[in-house]
């Protein structure tokens, strides 16, 4: 028999993962939708944004401080990545950028590891967010609640940069064709350099402020790495809105049927993953050909 | 150079095999990681039939790794299976099996989508053996109590339960994978394969079902990993739950990398590389945890400055002090002589003639009409490409298309070729209906195209290339016979020459593509569609970008092909239509204008209004 307080709760539970995993799994494909490189050090960059959240708040005491510092940094890590390794790699076949990504998510994991140790980090939820509340219905975790709307919020803003503003006009003529703006005497390869950064940012930043509700370790940008590729291959490589609707099916799935046996909640992903893929092959909101 | 001593890199192997356990040690690698080696050295051959030949970048390798091991060790443990490497093998067939199924979902997609598909899957795979199925994985325990392996020769037993017997183990299973991977990857299958990874939108348009053959090395790649799973359990005595992790994939990828991809021995030389690495940094330096991070740094730099990893750079090298590998420029420096004397002895020089393929049915009408189209459409959104085209080819013509650009002449082509399907009309080849078939299939009924922007094997040389078209010809769209070597297929060899002949590069069919000169690679382009023996073959542009002198000459090779076949060429260039063609059709603005003999066209009013755009002749 199901618990209905319990799956509702769980529902929640779904709709603030799902709105986490649509946020990195945004700067996932649109980093992959302008460059041209996959990203398999994105996961890496989700748990430094944890940590470097973690660090400013031990020093600082201040969550705020503490966001800002994790989506900066990672911000930073992306921009030098971008200008030191990736940068040569844009006219290499594919699996040469799988290779060095996947090489580089090592070297961050284990950096990690060798500065932090593996025990995991507990960043505290801010004052006032702790605790639960009362929706009347059922109590549920205040953080969690105010999580759904942090994301939500730079789910918006990452929109508006995207579609309102000019940067973001470039960046989506990038996804569509990034040699054309090239041609039309826009310098490229900074257009490439600030979306890797707004993408890493967008990783570091919810790991920041997943922070509180699950504790960073060394390896926890693996699974999410796992879980984001679920996203995008639904949602369809290069599409925002795809990603979006991709995140918050991926999170409704995980959730619901953690509530009934966790060890089956990947198959569930993988089945929807499968379906989409018979169904769809370039995903929910994909274009074809753009792989 | 294989070819020519047929068991050299078996011999070879076999003694680097025989010698390792005696010369190791000393150079201060442990005897168990030395056995560590050849199980990912074993692993790693399934890994790059996948990768180096196929090009299918896997992240998702531990499922099966994971599979083959645990229904071995489950086997001899739980279910007291009496009989050690027949487990094995089950887990092998097992591994298999999954990755024929897991294979139809990931190869939907290529590219980056396979290597995020692999991953999810593996993903699930870990979640399923811990927590659904750990009654029979033992879940975070995993199985121990694995038996030693032993063969039992009649007189006595041997056990092979110390490192050196262990070693000569795996050392024998090992040289039996490499002899069995060897003889796939000199197969036609491992050819196609090859072909696959440098060029798949041409592989399928010579006539293979790309589709089975990325299934088949996907299955191959598997059965390596379920196998290599259960030696692993043998080894330890022990069946260890991570071997279903990331890491394990990861750490596959990685040795393959190091070690260089598409050799078969880059995955031994990278774990040997890896391991030794490892054990060093933490026995000899002390690092602790952190030689995962120098190893994970020197991986990168790996990537970044040695492309062909450590196999493929000695390769390279060793080409050079040989002098194997000629300089580029000098190739094209001796182009234009071979090229002339070419073209000329084209005039002189018997033509090669058109067989039809026994493998073909026959026509199905009376075969005087090759060709028809009946009302083609094609709309993209709200443009109209070609509108209602009728048109229709004979048997043994020479048929021109021209038409200014924008005309949709290479979209008529590629409807007829199936590589994109009509809105609305009907296309009949050789009296048989061939709307909304695939490119493959219609290429095996005979008829194929040569492309406007070339579309060769790059990484090929020049006779791999002709052979890889002539296979699909010669074998049908799918064909798994993995044991039969490249030479056997009967026929094969005559018809690639012929090709090579025809197209005048018997001379530079040695070469790789890559130094080849432009117009040397468009005959190439041509001689591709040629080798798949075509009963009609389009040329799409063929002197497209050519020299004036090229020009001249390609119009002679395309003569001395037309005898005996049926051929239809768009070209810009209108003084070689008007002198190749018999009939000429024009087209403009997605719809026939008008057709007729060259001189009907030259003479004709609306002809020289679509190109001159209304000055009318006086």
């Amino acid at each position: 028999m199901i618990n209905w307080a319990n799956f509702v709760s769980q529902c929640f539970n779904g709709l603030v993962l799902g709105a986490l995993l649509a946020l990195i799994s945004s700067g996932l494909t649109i980093i992959y939708g302008t460059l041209g490189v996959l990203n398999l050090a994105h996961g890496a960059m989700f748990m430094l944004g944890g940590y470097a959240g973690w660090v400013a708040y031990t020093y600082t005491g201040s969550f705020i401080v503490a966001v800002v510092a994790g989506a900066l940094f990672v911000m930073l890590v992306g921009i030098i990545v971008e200008r030191t390794v990736i940068r040569s790699f844009y006219g290499r076949p594919h699996e040469d950028q799988l290779l060095v990504t996947f090489g580089l998510s090592i070297v961050f994991v284990e950096a990690i590891r060798f500065f932090f140790g593996s025990l995991s980090k507990v960043t505290p939820a801010p004052a006032g967010l702790g605790g639960i509340v009362n929706l009347g219905f059922m109590f549920y975790p205040t953080y969690r609640l105010a999580l759904l709307g942090i994301v939500a919020v730079a789910l918006v803003v990452l929109y508006i940069v995207l579609y309102r503003t000019r940067i973001g006009m470039i960046v989506r003529a990038g996804i569509e064709d990034s040699v054309m703006v090239d041609a039309l005497g826009i310098d490229v390869y900074k257009v490439f350099m600030l979306v890797f950064g707004i993408g890493a940012a967008a990783a570091g930043f919810a790991g920041i402020v997943n922070a509180p509700v699950v504790s960073i370790s060394p390896d926890v940008g693996e699974t999410i790495l796992v879980q984001t590729f679920v996203v995008v291959v639904i949602g369809g490589v290069g599409s925002f809105p795809g990603a979006v609707l991709g995140g918050l099916i991926a999170g409704e799935i995980i959730s619901i049927t953690s509530m009934f046996n966790p060890g089956y909640s990947y198959v569930m992903l993988f089945a929807a993953m499968t379906l989409v893929l018979v169904l769809r092959p370039y995903g929910l909101l994909g274009t074809a050909g753009r792989e | 150079m294989i070819r020519k001593r047929p068991l050299l890199v078996e011999s070879v192997t076999a003694v680097v095999l025989i010698a390792a356990p005696f010369v190791l040690p000393h150079l201060g690698v442990a005897p168990t990681t030395v056995n560590r080696i050849l199980i990912w050295g074993t692993f790693g051959l399934g890994f790059d039939i996948l990768f180096g030949f196929t090009g299918l970048l896997s992240f998702g390798q531990s499922a099966f790794f994971g599979t083959g091991g645990m229904v071995a060790a489950y086997l001899l443990t739980v279910a007291n299976f009496p009989h050690v490497m027949s487990a094995v093998f089950i887990g092998t067939i097992v591994a298999a099996v999954v990755g024929y199924l897991i294979g139809l979902i990931a190869l939907r997609r290529t590219g980056i989508y396979f290597a995020m598909i692999t991953v999810a899957i593996a993903e699930v795979f870990y979640f399923v053996e811990f927590n659904p199925l750990s009654a029979f994985t033992g879940g975070e325990n995993g199985l121990p109590g694995v038996p030693t392996p032993q063969l039992w020769l009649g007189f006595t037993t041997i056990k092979f339960n110390t490192d050196l017997s262990m070693y000569v183990f795996l050392a024998f299973w090992y040289f039996v994978g490499l002899v069995i991977a060897l003889r796939v990857v000199r197969s036609p299958v491992g050819a196609v394969l090859s072909a696959i990874r440098d060029n798949p939108l041409r592989a399928a348009a010579v006539g293979h079902n790309i589709g089975s053959y990325k299934l088949t090395a996907f299955v191959i790649a598997a059965a390596y990993a379920g196998f290599a799973g259960g030696l692993l359990a043998l080894m330890q005595g022990f069946m260890p739950p991570d071997a279903f992790t990331f890491d394990t994939s990861g750490q596959l990828v990685m040795q393959t990398a190091i070690g260089g991809a598409g050799t078969l021995f880059g995955p031994l030389v990278g774990a040997a590389v890896w391991l030794y690495l490892s054990d060093f940094f933490q026995t000899t330096l002390h690092l602790g945890a952190t030689w995962k991070l120098v190893l994970g740094v020197v991986f990168v730099l790996l990537v970044v400055f040695l492309r062909r990893g450590i196999v493929g750079g000695l390769a390279t090298l060793w080409q050079r002090a040989t002098g194997r590998a000629r300089a580029p420029h000098e190739a094209a420096e001796s182009d234009p002589h071979a090229v002339a004397a070419g073209a000329v002895a084209a005039t002189a020089a018997p033509v090669v003639e058109f067989v039809p393929s026994p493998r073909r049915p026959k026509p199905a009408d009376d075969g005087a009409t090759i060709l028809k189209a009946e009302g083609l459409t094609k709309r993209y959104g709200g443009i109209v490409a070609n509108n209602d085209i009728s048109f229709s080819v004979k048997r043994g013509e020479l048929r021109g298309i021209i038409g200014p650009n924008g005309a949709g002449k290479s979209t008529f082509f590629k409807m007829l070729t199936c590589e994109v399907h009509p809105t609305e009309g009907r296309i009949t080849f050789e009296g048989r209906d061939i709307t909304g078939f695939g490119v493959t299939e219609v290429c095996q009924l005979g008829l194929t195209k040569s492309y406007q922007v070339n579309q060769l094997f790059t990484r090929l040389t020049v006779r791999e290339n002709v052979t890889i078209a002539a296979l699909a010809e010669k074998r049908g769209p799918f064909r798994l016979d993995l044991f039969r070597s490249v030479a056997g297929v009967e026929g094969l060899s005559q018809r690639v020459e012929d090709t090579l002949k025809l197209v005048h590069l018997t001379e530079r069919a040695d070469l790789p593509v890559s130094e080849l000169a432009y117009g040397e690679k468009r005959r190439l382009e041509i001689g591709l569609a040629l080798a798949t023996a075509p009963s009609l073959l389009l040329l799409d542009e063929p002197l497209a970008g050519m020299s004036p002198r090229e020009r001249l000459e390609t119009v002679v090779l395309l003569k001395s092909i037309a005898r005996g076949r049926t051929m239809i060429v768009i070209d810009h260039d209108m003084d070689a239509i008007f002198e190749l063609a018999e009939t000429i059709t024009v087209l403009r603005e997605g719809s026939v204008l008008v057709e007729g003999t060259p001189e009907q066209i030259k003479a004709n009013a609306a002809v020289q209004e679509a190109y001159l755009g209304g000055v009318h002749a006086p």
